[in-house]
């Protein structure tokens, strides 16, 4: 078993409040991703997924804190490493993509310039030599004639572009671990698949792991290898992609399979969950999802289900996991 | 950039009816009282010689369409007439005084720069917090305080007390004017700084909060590196623009200071003609006074086009 | 949606919009309160000048001229003996009612000029914005000494010229919120419901327009003072022997050396006004529109 590169252990995080008590938002989570490993992290809005991944960063919002647990990173822990310690990272080790790349990138600055500046920084490079770099990578993520579009602004681009600009940005310092924002949700179809495309590349060739979180389950299943599936600050489901979308053996998983459209089965009929997510200030106690499961019985309020191994290499957090899927068995 | 500029030409043209209004109101300032102009305006000066010789200069008896009509035609020569007290033309006497005023200007808005960014940033880092209160303090009291006052003050405590710097005049030689124009320049930069600071403490905190900060935070930016690099820029973008509108106020103001600190620019030159009621050197610094303030405006858009690289002014209608 | 339903959604909306503005009591707001209390002692002091004034400010006494601070004079005397204290209540007489008065001609000239031409749009709105820049382009004293000249000493020719050039700011930001007012969905049935221009005017835009140029004016009786303050420093105000602030500082700044007091004491009473003021305005802005605070 090769060491993970990204451990993350019963990690929680929240708002603490004074004098009330805390706010929870994600609870007890625990991810690992070995090195170069593609890894999923599927989820509703408000699910939490996007905390996670900000708090591997260390780009929490103002108020939202890690209320316990732990972050190692290449057996470092992050959490303990001093401030500088922490910044040094992030560039040549682990990089960030975000979701909206026109307000993620700095408007009055040069594309360019943009890529540059984290090998420049971390790399030691001269402007010249960076702004070369910054070309190469350019060319590197399929943007066409990369060394006039260097000079443009990002207003200047369009979001495919822009995006792709994104990526040669965080890809720049050749870091080991790509953690990815939604960065494929405020995109065309059609773009999304090239973007999509030139992410696995790079992190092919690069030997990056992908940290993946999106809302989207046909991008999991083309992008990752393995994934986890959250539902309000928990993680539910995890295994390989395969496992997970062709043998799902939670109940919230199945629902997101059974209401997302299927090319392959057009007639089928599409079947909401019911209900809304939890209030993250009223959470129910128990299950999360046992408000909104058609399974639920009496003892999936009494306290939250642990993740159980249901199958090697494939975990779910139900009680009834075995009784609801035993005749599920591909 | 430089293609985004071709909105100059379009709004110099857009400001020539801006400045034939101005010249108009500056025209009609002889006539805003009835009965006879040159009467009115020379008050206790009138002689029947004094009159008849402001009459003459000013055209007063022609017909009112024809007097505007000549005013123009000098001020298309650059002729603004001739000064009553010095018998010299009142467009040598603004050129001479310019200098003073422009290096006043200048050096009040580096030094307000110099008082207004670092406060802003160090409200906005936190907002809310004690620094955040202690700079709003400051700008609150700040925008109270007469602005002459503060200069007599400032003369009180630096120039009488600490006698670090001198109360009055202008210096003979470079280094001198920026030890002369110190003080007074100093009391323009406080006038400026609560207008500068609330915008960009505003700006900032908005960027600060902006996803691209976030992402120059993933590259490991920190600090003054992130401020200079991301976050000093998008915040002056607003804040150019509410100086420019602020503008005009702050040439009325300098006026003034010129008058605490007796620099010999145009606020002097403007006051005394006033209690020497020397009209057409009035007409004259005002007609001048408001041109520069159209210019200004002009420039402001240049800076700002300058700034962000998404506006192009020759698009957008004016509004 | 019928019209008669159009007009009760939008008096409705006029109505729901009124009432949250008033939901916080007005003296849970510090501000509010601290303003009122610095204003309303200024203005009491105005008020009983007669009574409470030790001396005549006018009256001269040039064997007593420039005495320090004292038991009878507790700022000291002037240059012609005059009781600097005395002069500093009295001219709190001045200052105020000047102030006060001089927002009143622009704040009705500027809305009017403003709400025409924002509601009717068109080229009226762009002839009228255009004499707006114009006097935009005057810097206010330059343009308040000059018209000071122009009409004379005296308190009438401060009013009108304050009101020439202060009259454009009213007019820009009614105009601004007329624009957005007239576009609102409430505003739109209310034409619907075939409300005129006038009542439309009146009880819809009017409301939400009128307070922004309250708020405005607020900030502008403290710009008024400090103008008359200025004039009098100038030498271009109120003619003396009349207290005023202003003049008072500038008869100060000679004795800057041996009695700072007199230079110094007056602005600090401006720097107080203008505080009082602002609290006072803030506390109002935050009263009319509670969902704009800063």
């Amino acid at each position: 078993m090769v060491a993970p590169l990204l451990s993350v252990s019963a990690l929680t995080l929240g708002v603490r409040r004074r004098g009330r008590p805390d706010t929870v938002i994600v609870e007890d989570l625990s991810i690992d991703i070995a090195p170069g490993e593609r890894f999923g992290v599927v989820g509703e809005s408000g699910s939490g997924k996007s905390l996670t991944l900000r708090a591997v960063a260390g780009l929490l919002p103002a108020g939202v804190e890690v209320l316990s647990g732990g972050i190692t990173y290449d057996g470092k822990d992050l959490l303990g490493l001093p401030a500088a310690a922490r910044r040094r990272l992030m560039g040549p080790e682990i990089a960030m993509i975000f979701q909206e790349p026109m307000t993620a990138l700095n408007p009055v600055v040069r594309v360019g310039d943009q890529i540059a500046e984290g090998p420049r920084r971390h790399l030691g490079l001269s402007k010249g030599d960076a702004a070369q770099l910054a070309v190469e990578m350019m060319a590197r993520t399929g943007i066409p004639d990369p060394a006039r579009r260097a000079r443009a602004y990002p207003h200047e681009l369009s979001g495919g572009l822009r995006q792709r600009i994104m990526i040669a940005m965080a890809v720049s310092c050749g870091p080991r671990l790509l953690l990815c924002d939604e960065p494929t949700t405020a995109l065309d179809v059609t773009v999304q698949h090239q973007v999509l495309k030139v992410l696995e590349a790079l992190c092919a060739d690069g030997g990056t792991a992908l940290a993946f979180v999106t809302h989207d389950l046909a991008v999991v299943n083309q992008t990752c290898t393995d994934m986890a599936v959250m539902y309000a600050g928990h993680i539910v489901e995890s295994g390989s992609v395969r496992d997970v979308l062709g043998d799902p053996r939670h109940p919230y998983t199945k629902g997101l399979l059974d209401s997302a459209p299927d090319f392959d089965q057009p007639d089928r009929r599409l079947v909401p969950i019911p209900g809304f997510p939890p209030n993250l200030a009223a959470r129910p106690s128990g299950c999360p999802f046992a408000p909104r499961c058609s399974f639920a019985v009496d003892a999936c309020t009494a306290a939250v289900p642990a993740r159980e191994l249901v199958a090697p290499g494939h975990t779910a957090a139900c009680r009834e996991s075995d009784r609801i899927f035993e005749g599920a068995l591909a | 950039m430089l293609h985004r500029l071709r909105f100059i030409p379009g709004r110099l043209v857009q400001s020539v009816p801006v400045a034939f209004g101005v010249t108009l109101i500056v025209f009609f300032l002889a006539h805003l009282l009835p009965g006879n102009a040159a009467l009115a305006l020379l008050g206790e000066r009138a002689t029947e010689q004094s009159v008849a010789a402001l009459t003459a200069q000013l055209g007063l008896d022609q017909p009112l369409w024809k007097q505007y009509l000549i005013f123009l035609q000098q001020l298309a020569q650059g002729n603004l007439g001739t000064s009553l007290t010095y018998q010299t033309p009142v467009t040598q006497l603004v050129l001479q005084a310019i200098p003073v005023t422009l290096s006043l200007l200048l050096y009040a808005l580096v030094l307000a720069l110099l008082i207004s960014i670092p406060l802003a940033a160090l409200a906005a880092f936190r907002p809310g917090g004690a620094r955040d209160l202690g700079v709003r303090g400051f700008t609150l009291v700040g925008q109270g305080l007469p602005q002459f006052w503060v200069g007599i003050m400032l003369i009180l405590l630096l120039g009488v007390s600490l006698r670090a710097f001198p109360v009055g005049g202008y210096g003979d030689d470079a280094a001198g004017h920026l030890y002369y124009l110190f003080l007074p320049a100093l009391t323009l930069a406080i006038a400026m700084s609560p207008t500068i600071i609330r915008s960009l403490r505003s700006s900032m905190i908005s960027v600060l909060g902006a996803e691209y900060v976030g992402t120059a935070k993933a590259k490991g930016a920190y600090g003054v590196q992130l401020f200079r690099g991301h976050v000093l820029r998008n915040a002056a973008i607003p804040t150019v623009s509410i100086v420019g509108v602020n503008l005009g106020y702050l040439v009325g103001g300098s006026l003034v200071i010129e008058r605490v600190f007796a620099l010999p620019g145009l606020g002097s030159l403007m006051i005394n003609s006033i209690f020497t009621r020397d009209f057409p050197t009035i007409q004259g610094v005002t007609l001048f006074v408001a041109l520069f303030v159209v210019v200004v405006g002009i420039l402001t858009d240049v800076v700002y086009t300058a700034l962000d690289p998404r506006v192009d002014l020759s698009r957008t209608a004016r509004a | 949606m019928s019209a008669p339903t159009a007009v009760l959604a939008a008096r409705r909306q006029t109505r729901r919009a009124a009432r949250s503005r008033s939901l916080r009591p007005w003296y849970r707001s510090g501000t509010l309160v601290a303003g009122l209390v610095i204003v309303g002692l200024l203005v009491l002091v105005a008020v009983l000048a007669p009574v409470i004034a030790p001396f005549d400010p006018v009256k001269q006494d040039l064997l007593n001229a420039l005495q320090p601070p004292s038991g009878t004079h507790l700022l000291g005397t002037d240059k012609y003996g005059r009781d600097v204290l005395s002069r500093l209540i009295w001219g709190a007489r001045v200052d105020l009612r000047v102030g006060f008065l001089a927002v009143l001609i622009p704040f009705v000239v500027g809305t009017v000029v403003g709400g025409v031409a924002g509601y009717a749009g068109g080229w009226l709105d762009t002839v009228l914005m255009r004499v707006v820049d114009v006097f935009f382009a005057f810097p206010f004293y330059v343009m308040v000494i000059v018209l000071v000249f122009v009409f004379g000493s005296g308190e009438l020719s401060i009013y009108l010229a304050i009101a020439a050039v202060s009259w454009v700011s009213y007019a820009k930001i009614v105009r601004g919120e007329v624009l957005v007012a007239k576009e609102q969905d409430y505003v739109v049935a209310a034409r619907l419901g075939g409300m005129s221009h006038a009542r439309i005017l009146v009880r819809h835009i009017g409301p939400n327009v009128l307070s922004q140029a309250i708020i405005y004016g607020m900030s502008d009786i403290v710009m008024d003072i400090m103008a008359i303050v200025t004039l009098g420093y100038l030498g271009l105000g109120i003619a003396p022997p009349t207290a005023e602030w202003g003049s008072m500082i500038n008869d100060g700044q000679e004795f800057i050396t041996t009695q700072w007091q007199q230079a110094t004491v007056p602005g600090l009473v401006v720097v107080l006004t203008s505080l009082g003021l602002s609290w006072l305005g803030d506390g109002v802005s935050d009263l009319l529109s509670p969902e704009r605070r800063k």
